[in-house]
């Protein structure tokens, strides 16, 4: 029986942490097929993050031009691998590479996509039913793909348990050949500059997310700031929710209203025009909870909120609401996390 | 200099939706406006244009409502709209809006640019541009937060993206696809007259069959939409003075085992 496909997303030698959500949903849709689960890794170090890989098998390619992970080789490459191998299905993260790689090879062999895959079923006819978020997760929608050909599925972040690390059996690596040389390719990379370091949103476990409410700073600001209420939010940001994220591990995020008055970079906005994220913990800091932010991060699976309105909209998607000011709320929960960490 | 650029109309980001019984979506008396990523591609688009003297095209796949985004990119001052209607809805699976887009593309005379914005927010993805890049063999340069360069007659575009895990700087020959974040610029607010020109214009409508393509198959099939699961409980708020708030969240959340 043809293989279920899985592409490894790797970041300076190292698979990312939603690749082992694609390979455990991998897994599971092997497992349900009978068939042989093959992971895909490409570029810097394909064969050493292969070896540690809970699959039955691993196509590895560490050739040059896939460095930081360039579409078009890639993409000429998986192509290559799935019009040779014919698998039953790829899966990969839904980040933007492995959103952009399924979507190119989809359209090289003519198979099916669906993106933001948060479930799959096997139908009787071979076909994947799977449900997905629309309308920036304001409404969720089921759809299908078609059998009788490979069929893609790009997964949404924290959807899926990871792939549960095994030991016993060693991964059968095969090493394969790029499918294009340097000079057939029309994008050049001329520079990476890594965020290395710093939680990204679409991973966290935790976020910290801070609102309109972060202006309210009783901080001072100095006399030459050109903007109090900007000059205010920016320190609470700093000074106030980045030690509570440091607390907890967590991401730090925003609300549109924040990124828009210039509180903090748009990197961090959550929300409708932001990022959609599903963390185990959210915790909105004088945020009021507009639709918009709501579609952002409704699918938290615990949401803690923050503010000194008790009539806020975002009370009512809380799970835990806390009505305060968040410069005095937020410090209290910062020290008394620090305590207890230091209590072990 | 002719840059294109795909746009479609979508519930107005504050509406609330449900599910009609007959499974249609519903917005309540929420007005249709320009998909919220458009916006920017937009005027990406137009200010390029403007800058380089060359031509804004903007071309919409789908039913008359997405005309309501067609004025209003007529109204920020694009050059030209035009729509290709879908009466079969055939456009629903991302590898056949591709198809009819790279035809749309063909027919339109020396394109040296198309930017879309991040993703249609009504479908919730972003693949039809990467697939449209790719069926016409043009490379895509996705996520893009700032054009560092824009060559039409050296053939070449540098593009700072904004991945994952930080920043890259790619380089690709033109003609190409970008997508384009909210940071990329400040979109314009339609004029007065710029607002009154756009609704006296005439929106040409093109058949799938006048791009001299067949009627694509549709791969992926939409059954049904629904709501999410709805929140029935209220939140436990949690009084007393914020080391009180403080203690008790944090033995709820130990409770939760997210702690």
């Amino acid at each position: 029986m043809s293989a279920v496909f899985v592409w490894i997303e790797t970041v300076d030698g190292a698979g990312v942490p939603l690749s082992m959500e694609a390979l455990g949903a991998g897994a599971a849709l092997a497992g349900e097929l009978k068939a042989p689960l093959v992971a895909l890794v490409f570029g810097e170090k394909a064969a050493d993050v292969a070896g540690d890989l809970p699959a039955d098998e691993a196509l590895v390619c560490d050739d040059a031009t896939l460095a930081d992970l360039r579409l078009e080789p890639c993409a000429a490459l998986l192509t290559r691998l799935v019009e040779e191998h014919q698998p039953q299905a790829v899966l990969a993260p839904g980040t933007i590479r492995g959103r952009e790689l399924l979507a190119a090879t989809a359209a090289d062999v003519g198979g099916s996509l669906l993106t933001e895959v948060s479930n799959i079923d096997v139908q009787e006819d071979g076909a994947l039913r799977v449900q997905r978020p629309v309308y920036a997760g304001k409404l969720l929608m089921n759809a299908r793909g078609s059998s009788g050909q490979t069929q893609f599925l790009a997964l949404r972040a924290r959807a899926f348990p990871p792939a549960a690390r095994r030991h016993a059996a060693q991964v059968n690596i095969t090493r394969v050949e790029a499918a294009l040389a340097e000079e057939e390719i029309a994008s050049k990379i001329e520079a990476v500059t890594s965020a290395a370091g710093t939680v990204s949103l679409s991973d966290a476990a935790i976020i910290v997310s801070g609102g309109r409410g972060m202006a309210g700073n009783p901080a001072q600001p100095p006399a030459d700031a050109p903007d109090s209420a900007i000059w205010k939010a920016q320190h609470g940001f700093e000074h106030t929710l980045a030690p509570l994220a440091a607390a907890l591990g967590a991401a730090i995020g925003a609300s549109r209203a924040a990124v828009d008055a210039g509180y903090i970079d748009y990197d961090h906005q959550v929300g409708q025009t932001g990022k959609v994220v599903s963390p185990d913990l959210y915790v909105a800091c004088g945020i009021s909870g507009a639709i918009q932010h709501q579609a952002g991060m409704r699918g938290s699976k615990l949401i803690v909120a923050i503010n000194r309105d008790p009539e806020a909209p975002i009370f009512r998607l809380a799970h835990y609401g806390l009505v305060g000011d968040l410069y005095d709320i937020v410090p209290a929960l910062t020290k008394a996390l620090q305590e207890r960490a230091a209590r072990g | 200099m002719h840059v294109v650029s795909f746009t479609r109309s979508t519930p107005d980001t504050a509406a609330r939706l449900s599910v009609a019984a007959d499974g249609s979506v519903s917005q309540g008396d929420a007005a249709m406006v320009v998909n919220p990523w458009d916006e920017y591609s937009l005027e990406e688009s137009i200010a390029l244009a403007e800058d380089k003297g060359g031509t804004a095209t903007i071309v919409a796949i789908g039913p008359a409502l997405h005309e309501e985004a067609l004025r209003q990119a007529l109204a920020m001052g694009a050059n030209a709209a035009l729509r290709i209607d879908d009466p079969q809805q055939v456009t629903s699976d991302s590898l056949a809006w591709a198809t009819v887009a790279a035809a749309a593309l063909r027919r339109l005379e020396d394109v040296d640019l198309v930017i879309f914005g991040k993703e249609a927010v009504d479908v919730g993805g972003d693949q039809h541009q990467v697939q449209t890049a790719r069926l016409l063999g043009w490379p895509y340069l996705g996520a893009v937060s700032r054009i560092l360069e824009f060559d039409p007659g050296a053939g070449r575009i540098r593009v700072e993206r904004s991945l994952e895990q930080g920043r890259q700087v790619l380089a690709g020959r033109l003609p190409a696809v970008i997508s384009v974040l909210k940071d990329i610029n400040e979109p314009r607010y339609p004029s007065f007259m710029g607002i009154r020109r756009a609704a006296r214009a005439g929106i040409p409508v093109h058949s799938i069959e006048d791009l001299g393509v067949g009627l694509p198959e549709a791969r992926t099939q939409v059954l049904s939409l629904e709501m999410p699961p709805q929140r029935t409980s209220a939140a436990e708020i949690l009084t007393g003075t914020p080391e009180e708030q403080a203690a008790a969240l944090i033995e709820r959340l130990t409770g939760e085992q997210v702690l």
